[in-house]
């Protein structure tokens, strides 16, 4: 979240696409009904289901599942042409007014520097037009005709009402009124708030559908502001955190890169990924970067880690390919993995295509699974009938079945999504022999290091040289170790107040450097419990502590215009008067600057502005564009059908024969989870297997109707990957979409089913699902794949 | 629990002497606000694990509501249904649980004394020490709450969580409340807070926004805010819910009679036996039973 949960409460109006926060996250919900309460905010719900969240809204409209780029590019559209653009901001605060180099191009769905053969681009062109100086040239009159104001005005100008409605299947009407309610914010005394989740990301084009709502978002002067921004909501209680640590395969903690093997020594390294400023007076907050790294490096290898050896620059794994969680499933599966350790995730049932996995798992030697539950990823080999076919005698894999303490059985840090850091503490013993995973890991990595003294190995030194100074190394304390996280001197040995003290000499060393200031020497920050707010507008810096440099609202420089005056003095979170600067939050730019000096908000950016162009940021292109699903229902790209789903995307060999077509398949399959579910855990959760017993299948009544399908019939679902049995539910709350002059019919598939937990023998989902993923992430495409369906006899 | 604090008992009569009352107690009120509702079932789930309740994990109803019902071991329920109307989707949902009547059907139906208890803050409450399972309770609730245990064979139903209120906590439900939907307070703050949401609802274009709060059975300890009050089957609810004819007359009319009854009767045994003595019964008496009306009984049929 760029703002904070409580500060939803100050928004005008609430957009929940790409999400179902009602069910998913409904603690964070009640933020929106105080919103509509007290501050006569609108409730506008997008999802191809009508929701629960959709239940309470002022404004419901349905999209064909996989569309959503293509509602909002018409939605960009429709504020330029109505001239409902908040203009200030746009000028000030974007790169609107940016010079594109001359070779950029957009032709037929395609943009320039495409490889056929490899599937990938070349983004050379993706980029401003320099001047001598290397600064981006700019044209605030907009009359260049390279703009990027006038080459997004062209890009979206396709994505008018019929053709947004043609291929999302909303209707005009309905179409028009969610626009209506969004432009209504473009006004500095009116805000919005898009509020998503796994229904954007779970697309192979994820990260376009959250860019996309950024960009209007920025057209309409929403970021930065009280009650606006773009906010994720998190999912598991700690998916902020876990992200912010680097869990993905290519990420160090506090989004650092994982050298590639283009980075073949620390200087080229740091020079790859420290931005030079592309436009005078810049901040470019990343030139920081060698700071961050290297204080992480003696976090990482301490006294090892010396200018000399590169501060254990080499001791670095480096990445050849992209081994995400589907390639390493792909691997396995293809018998090149030998062992897994599972940890915080059940991937039997969470990953796609679960015959695939099934086959990934019977091939390895050995399975660590380290869970509080003995999960269906544990017992996977065990028969379970036509829920689980497996023959467990023909499996070798040897399972180890590690018992894990709940996040309630340790003390630690749980970061939220609005990227506040809270500190708790144990509330119960762990049961029987369960153990952190910290005790857990400790145990195993300090058998490794004896194991490497007495045996020796190959490269032996990171191994060696790993700083583990903890008071019990076989159980670092979570104190200790969000100490390391934030960092101190190494001289003095005093905590650091915050990032802006790291130093790239050796001479301080930090785990995760925007979690500085977390704990200084004034103690544990997170620990504070003071909910004191003065301003009444949800802001409470006394209260844990929210990374960055416990900073509430980012990007909140761009709250005020370039003399430092709120653009809406309700809304005021800083402003700058008697030469200088107060407010309530702490400001996200150098403080001490005056304010003409410091307007450039988006200070991560070496140009300081927000984009509606991404540069070379994304793999599919720097706008969006509309692609279908990778199975899509009408077999088409209406707006070019030579280039139908994702050019970009990663198809691993043999893939694209687990695809199947509308011909086969007719039906639209969308997954989701229900209030009632938290992941695959509460199929092992009695009060939760109670509320929710079992799973099924919803679909719409015309649909039911044509099928001979009655609420409660057993039905069979299948795709090219697999097939299951369960029970329909036929709702009014799915509707037939018109699509390209056909109906679409929509199938709802919850996320749940188990072949051995507490709730009825079922399948799971996840038989159906493909592995195709977002071009840049590679989360596959669970939103929107293709099926049929028919009336099955039971099981 | 403090029979100071009852105000109302089953199977007494206005023969019985009035309970003693603490009268300083306040009238409490739950509210549901349906408009604030987002069905996550978190009251339910609240509720079962404050009272210890655990349903049999069921299996696929054709709908979202599970358990399908209220049963012994499930005293909260939320109830979705779904309807267009004016081709407008709704989908609502009702918390289901007891709604603590000023005039309690239940009470008035249940002829074992002190079975079903009213009390001073105005909830309704059973006592299953006391209770024998006959079901009177169940047949006479005009809102279908109560329901006999399979096993032990008593009634039971949502307390208001007595065990809280007694020392000045809000029920699960409303603790666990996210949304804001759930309220609890004296009755006073409660409908003053209706009154507020009810006239914020009809500026947001509910025209028909109103409070449910059947008089029929006096008023409820449990009042609820609708989007449409003339429509309260559309949650499920009874439109004009009363304490029925039957049970009335079985509570106000035969079972003073039959009080009255008893009393004669023992009175005319004790006259009979001080003023005859003992009745004696001749050996050769004929059976109470005659058998030769069974050929009647089955023309009749006929």
């Amino acid at each position: 979240m760029t703002n904070h949960w409580i500060d939803i409460k100050n928004t005008n109006v609430a957009i929940i696409m790409g999400g179902n926060a009602a069910e998913a996250h409904p603690v964070g919900f009640g933020w929106v009904s105080e919103a509509m309460q007290h501050n006569d905010a609108k409730l506008v719900v997008v999802d191809p289901r009508f929701t629960r969240s959709a239940s309470l809204a002022d404004v419901y409209a349905p999209l064909r599942s996989g569309t959503d780029i293509a509602f909002l590019l018409g939605v960009i559209r429709y504020l330029i042409e109505t001239d409902q653009v908040n203009h200030d901001y746009v000028k000030a605060y974007t790169n609107a007014s940016f010079i594109v180099r001359e070779d950029f191009e957009f032709n037929d769905g395609l943009f320039s520097g495409f490889d056929e053969e490899t599937g990938t681009y070349n983004k050379e062109s993706w980029f401003y037009e320099l001047d001598g100086e290397g600064f981006a040239k700019v044209d605030p009159s907009y009359q260049h005709p390279r703009c990027v104001w006038n080459l997004l005005k062209k890009h979206v100008d396709r994505y008018d009402f019929d053709t947004v409605s043609n291929i999302t299947g909303t209707k005009v009407e309905d179409y028009q009124a969610v626009c209506e309610v969004i432009g209504s914010t473009h006004t500095h005394d009116r805000v919005a708030t898009f509020m998503y989740a796994l229904g954007w990301t779970h697309h192979t084009k994820g990260a376009q559908n959250i860019r996309s709502m950024a960009m209007i978002q920025l057209l309409l002067g929403n970021i930065g502001v009280l009650g606006g921004g773009v906010n994720a909501l998190r999912g598991h209680s700690n998916v902020q955190g876990a992200t912010d640590m680097g869990l993905l395969c290519q990420g160090l903690p506090g989004y650092l890169k994982l050298p590639n093997d283009n980075d073949v020594n620390l200087e080229t390294y740091l020079r790859n990924y420290t931005p030079v400023p592309l436009r005078p007076g810049q901040t470019n907050y990343w030139q920081h970067y060698p700071k961050f790294f290297v204080s992480q490096m003696k976090s990482f290898w301490g006294k090892y880690a010396t200018k000399e050896n590169d501060f254990g620059y080499d001791w670095l794994p480096k990445w050849d390919l992209q081994y995400d969680y589907t390639k390493h499933l792909d691997m396995m599966y293809h018998g090149q993995v030998n062992g897994l350790f599972v940890q915080g995730v059940n991937c039997i049932n969470s990953q796609p295509n679960r015959n695939k996995v099934l086959k990934a798992l019977s091939n390895l030697k050995y399975l660590v699974v380290l869970d509080p539950l003995a999960t269906e990823t544990a017992t996977f080999w065990q028969h379970a009938d036509q829920f689980n076919e497996v023959n467990p005698a023909s499996i070798q894999t040897e399972v180890f079945r590690l018992p894990t303490t709940l996040f309630a059985e340790e003390e630690g840090c749980i970061v939220n999504s609005g990227r506040w850091m809270q500190w708790h503490w144990k509330g119960a013993n762990p049961p029987g022999e369960s153990k952190p995973d910290a005790e857990i890991l400790s145990g195993i990595m300090l058998t490794l290091k004896q194991m490497y003294k007495d045996e020796g190995g190959k490269l032996p030194e990171p191994i060696e040289a790993i700083k583990w100074d903890y008071h019990t190394p076989s159980f670092p304390h979570g104190e200790e170790v969000a100490k390391e996280l934030n960092g101190k001197d190494i001289a003095t040995g005093r905590q650091l107040d915050n990032f802006t003290q790291l130093k790239d000499d050796g001479s301080t060393e930090c785990g995760c450097w925007i979690y500085s200031g977390c704990w200084t020497e004034a103690g544990n920050m997170m620990a504070r419990r003071d909910n004191h707010d003065p301003s009444g507008k949800g802001i409470t810096p006394g209260w844990a502590f929210a990374w960055p440099m416990n900073r509430r609202v980012l990007y909140n420089r761009a709250s005020c215009d370039v003399n430092g005056k709120p653009w809406d003095p309700k809304r005021m979170i800083l402003e700058y008067t008697d030469g200088h600067w107060h407010g309530i939050d702490v400001g996200d730019f150098n403080m001490k600057l005056p304010p003409q000096e410091s307007a450039h908000p988006f200070m991560m950016q070496p140009e300081g502005v927000g984009r509606f162009f991404a540069l070379k940021m994304l793999a599919e292109g720097p706008f969006p564009e509309h692609y279908e699903p990778m199975e899509s229902p009408i077999g088409t790209n209406p707006l070019h059908p030579n280039v139908v789903s994702n050019p970009a995307v990663r198809m691993l060999p043999g893939v694209k024969e687990t695809l199947g077509s509308n011909k086969e398949f007719p039906y639209v399959c969308t997954t989701y989870s229900m209030t009632e579910h938290f992941n695959y855990w509460s199929t092992h959760c009695r009060l939760a297997a109670i509320s929710m017993p079992e799973t099924f299948v919803e679909i719409d009544e015309v649909l039911a109707r044509d099928k001979g399908i009655n609420n409660g019939d057993w039905v069979r679902i299948s795709s090219k990957r697999g097939a299951m049995e369960t029970k329909a539910l036929v709702t009014q709350r799915l509707q037939p979409l018109k699509v390209n002059g056909q109906w679409v019919h929509t199938i709802g598939l919850p996320r749940h089913g188990s072949h051995n937990a507490l709730i009825r023998k079922s399948f799971t989902c996840n038989v159906l699902t493909t592995e195709v993923g977002d071009a840049n992430t590679q989360t596959p495409e669970y939103k929107a794949f293709l099926v049929n369906i028919e009336k099955a006899k039971g099981i | 629990m403090s029979a100071q604090d009852i105000i109302l008992s089953s199977g007494t009569s206005e023969l019985t002497p009035a309970a003693q009352v603490r009268r300083k107690v306040a009238k409490m009120t739950k509210l549901f606000d349906a408009t604030k509702c987002n069905g996550c079932k978190a009251c339910q789930v609240a509720c079962s694990e404050w009272n210890d309740l655990r349903a049999p994990i069921g299996e696929f109803s054709g709908s979202y509501q599970n358990p399908a019902d209220l049963s012994s071991e499930c005293w909260t329920l939320m109830k979705f249904h779904e309807f267009k109307k004016n081709d407008k989707m709704h989908w609502q949902f009702t918390h289901t649980a007891c709604m603590h009547c000023d005039d309690p059907a239940c009470l008035t139906a249940c002829s074992t004394k002190g079975a079903i208890v009213q009390r001073s803050n105005g909830t309704v409450d059973f006592d299953s020490d006391k209770c024998t399972g006959c079901g009177y309770c169940v047949s006479a609730c005009p809102f279908n709450i109560p329901r006999l245990d399979p096993i032990d064979q008593k009634a039971y139903k949502c307390t208001m969580c007595a065990d809280r209120t007694q020392i000045g906590l809000e029920p699960a439900c409303v603790k666990t409340c996210i949304t804001g939907a759930l309220r609890f307070g004296t009755r006073e703050d409660m409908l003053f807070y209706a009154d507020l949401r009810v006239k914020q609802l009809k500026e947001k274009g509910y025209a028909n926004a109103g409070l449910y709060n059947p008089e029929g059975v006096g008023g409820t300890g449990m009042v609820m805010i609708l989007h449409d009050i003339n429509q309260p089957e559309s949650y499920g609810l009874p439109a004009d819910p009363k304490t029925s004819l039957p049970v009335k007359l079985w509570q106000d009319v035969v079972k003073p009679l039959g009080a009255v009854g008893i009393i004669a009767t023992a009175a005319v045994a004790i006259a009979h036996r001080i003023t005859v003595g003992r009745n004696i019964v001749e050996e050769d008496e004929p059976a109470a039973y005659d058998h030769s009306h069974d050929d009647n009984q089955k023309s009749d049929k006929e």
